[in-house]
């Protein structure tokens, strides 16, 4: 065994940040792909002369405006858990983690909301299996953010106010949320 | 703190003491322990990696069977046997060859040596990439569950065509988790001094496919997402059944199967310097020819089966000439420039492979499989030029099916000859060259029978299913029949070579050493086979060559020239 020179302690590497980075990519991809085939599939549609949206339904644009605001406040809530962390401030930061998972909630309850206006069967179309298709893994990725924000509140209010990584690495994820449900909406609320 | 005192008190008497059994003791009477294997939940990256490699070399074994029935299928070209089961074994055939094979395999040799290469104690995110291999081969079972029961692409029973998509987006979740701790461990937990131009070739070749995995298969999975809700409901947009290739079948073609190839050249690219006993001069040229192979990735995300090149030679014309460039652009861009990679890669081997005065190449044993691996890849991506030029009427043919076996079986043979040059620091044993030289003989030699005449009966027009009227091309597909069978021993035989390398590796002469290749990388640093923690100290690093280096200082009448970063 050849005795290299002992290094000394390696620095911070922010794992947890590049680890997350790397999700948020697999993010974007995820719902790049789906939303692509989500437009050949309406121009196809509309080139053959077909309606897209099934006859008598109708989307509701409230709760889907509401929905993006409601991301504005995530995205602060997220980034004042960040600017507490910093400052080792621990009740603001795991109340700032809560608010986030609390708002997500409340996006989930407006997809569910919409969900019920619209009244679409699955089996009626391709549309209504593409909606539900994209907007449920919204859902699905909504519900892994929650998760993730009880996490990172839970490891804070536990004793690891140090670890400050998960908290921006938190932020990150649901930056990216807002930019995803951001072309989701144009696409399939605004754009229909 | 309170310390819980679990020691037995020391027996008092002379006589030894049988131990008497505690209430935690394994030996109490009626306590039933069970222990998992250490391996079903280890975090150790050597381990996750050697599961991948058994579940890729099983996953080669099948694909290998299912492609020897194919073959037997093809010899006369006329009646059927197996007609009820024909879609699901074409189907097994590229699941096999793609998430069976080339996926697992690739994977191994990265999550098994990424870390020891950047001088790491582990893998970062050991338990998701653990995750990530659980989750691939559940997907595998599942699949291989769903295309016996009648499922599959054009499969007779609904819930398992349900089952067989489902498995394949866990497969491709389970690629993705594993790519992450990847990815996240060559970017940040690098040796203290390793910049990432000294990061080591296979490393790179690591993170370009980790990343490529990291940008496709998100797509492939939204996709599969919507197949599988038309599926299971309206079947209204997709085509049904017949649509699920359509829509998905991108992943099992070519450019898009390179990025499960590019470990395999890395492994090539890490062996040259090695084997010709040099620095590598300008390592960004290299770098830049295994980071060209992943435009593949870009390929795959457009979701086309085929980037096409329609192009008719009679009607080029000034006026033609915008529409034309507008087909030759992504043509060229997807299929040429992954093959200026390899020409990169080749080309800075010849640079390396010029004689120097006293200075002899230093054979190791995975050289020989990776040399044939490259060349083999290399002949697949010649065939995907071809393939992409509608004028050549090669679409719907065999020869779609040749070029996937040139590039799943040519990754096989440079993943081969990694797992032989890194078996010392897995295992503690080194294969012999001596025996290994003749095995990578007979797997290009396979490679080549069951790949080459398909090649051929392409340009003759047989068709890709098992049915064609041309009596003529029996001879190639007996050829291929003989092609597959070879593989199948060329595995088994070097598995027999590691196995009893392995069974003798207590023996001094077939003891391994902690550097038996003269490395000039990191994980030759460490003991074999490699602790579980890799490294006693964090080495640190001054060059892309830190034990050439050393060797330097300790003998400086041997070194080699070149330069370094």
């Amino acid at each position: 065994m050849y005795a290299l020179p002992a290094a000394p302690t390696p620095a911070p590497q922010r794992q947890t940040l590049v680890g997350m980075a790397l999700a948020t990519v697999s993010i974007v991809m995820l719902t790049g792909g789906m939303l692509a085939v989500w437009l050949v599939q309406r121009t196809e549609a509309l080139d053959a002369g077909e309606s897209w949206l099934p006859d008598g339904v109708v989307i509701p644009e409230v709760p889907a405006n509401v929905m993006l605001i409601a991301f504005v406040g995530l995205c602060v809530f997220a980034q004042w858990a960040v600017w507490s962390a910093k400052r080792g401030d621990r009740g603001h930061t795991v109340f700032a983690l809560a608010a986030t998972a609390v708002t997500a909630l409340l996006i989930i309850n407006a997809q569910a909301y919409i969900y019920a206006d619209m009244g679409l069967a699955i089996s009626d179309g391709i549309y209504p299996a593409m909606f539900y298709g994209l907007t449920g893994m919204f859902v699905v990725l909504m519900i892994i953010g929650i998760l993730f924000s009880a996490v990172a509140a839970f490891r804070y209010s536990g004793g690891r106010s140090q670890d400050n990584e998960i908290v921006a690495a938190h932020a990150m994820y649901w930056y990216t949320m807002a930019a995803v449900f951001t072309a989701v909406w144009f696409v399939v609320y605004v754009t229909k | 703190m309170t310390t819980l005192e679990t020691a037995e008190p020391a027996a008092t008497h002379a006589e030894p003491a049988t131990p008497v059994p505690g209430p935690g003791s394994a030996h109490h009477p009626g306590a039933v322990m069970v222990q998992p294997p250490k391996w079903l939940s280890s975090t150790d990256h050597k381990i996750i990696g050697q599961l991948y490699l058994i579940g890729g070399l099983l996953g080669l074994f099948a694909t290998i069977a299912v492609n020897v029935v194919i073959g037997i299928e093809r010899i006369d070209g006329g009646e059927v046997t197996f007609d009820d089961a024909l879609s699901q074994l074409f189907d097994a055939q590229r699941v096999g060859l793609v998430f069976g094979t080339a996926i697992p395999l690739a994977l191994a040799l990265c999550v098994a040596m990424v870390p020891l290469q950047l001088g790491a104690r582990s893998i970062a995110f050991p338990r998701l990439a653990s995750l990530g291999f659980w989750m691939w081969l559940g997907g595998l079972v599942l699949n291989v569950v769903s295309l016996i029961a009648n499922g599959g692409t054009l499969g007779g029973r609904e819930d398992m065509v349900d089952l067989f998509i489902a498995s394949l987006a866990l497969m491709a979740l389970g690629a993705t988790a594993t790519a992450g701790a990847i990815a996240t461990t060559v970017l940040t937990t690098r040796a203290p001094g390793m910049t990432m131009r000294r990061v080591p070739f296979f490393t790179w070749s690591a993170l370009i496919t980790s990343i490529a995995i990291i940008v496709v298969m998100p797509v492939f999975v939204g996709t599969l997402v919507y197949l599988f809700l038309d599926h299971r409901n309206a079947r209204a947009g997709f085509g049904g059944n017949e649509g699920i290739y359509t829509w998905a079948g991108w992943m099992f073609t070519q450019p898009a199967t390179y990025i499960f190839a590019i470990p395999a050249i890395g492994v090539f690219a890490e062996l040259l310097p090695v084997t010709f006993r040099k620095r590598t001069p300008a390592r960004g040229v290299m770098i830049a020819g295994l980071g060209l192979i992943s435009v593949a990735a870009l390929a795959a995300v457009t979701q086309q089966n085929v980037q096409r090149l329609p192009w008719s030679g009679s009607e080029l014309n000034v006026d033609d000439l915008g529409t034309k460039a507008e087909d030759l652009v992504p043509y060229a861009f997807f299929n040429l420039l992954p093959l200026l990679g390899m020409v990169i890669v080749i080309l800075m081997g010849l640079v390396l492979a010029k004689p120097q005065k006293g200075v002899r190449p230093n054979l190791n044993p995975g050289f020989s499989f990776a040399f044939f691996g490259y060349g083999m890849v290399f002949v697949g991506m010649l065939g995907t030029v071809l393939y992409a030029v509608d004028d050549l009427a090669l679409q719907g043919t065999v020869f779609e099916e040749a070029v996937l076996i040139y590039i799943v079986y040519g990754a096989v043979l440079g993943v081969m000859g990694g797992i032989a040059y890194w078996a010392p620091k897995l295992w503690g044993s080194a294969p012999s060259a001596g025996k290994l030289a003749p095995l990578a003989l007979l797997g290009v030699l396979a490679t080549v029978l069951a790949s080459f005449p398909h090649y051929i009966a392409g340009f003759l027009d047989q068709p890709a299913g098992p049915v064609y009227d041309n009596d003529d091309l029996a001879i190639w597909n007996i050829l291929i029949l003989v092609g597959h069978a070879l593989m199948g021993l060329t595995v088994l035989a070097f598995i027999g070579l590691l196995l009893s390398s392995n069974r003798t590796r207590d023996d001094e002469r077939n003891a391994a050493g902690d550097d038996p290749w003269d490395g000039q990388t990191l994980e030759w640093a460490t003991a074999s086979p490699a602790p579980g923690d890799n490294f006693v100290d964090v080495p640190v690093v001054h060059s892309a060559e830190p034990l050439l280096d050393l060797k330097a200082a300790r003998h400086p009448a041997a070194t080699t020239d070149g330069s370094s970063n």
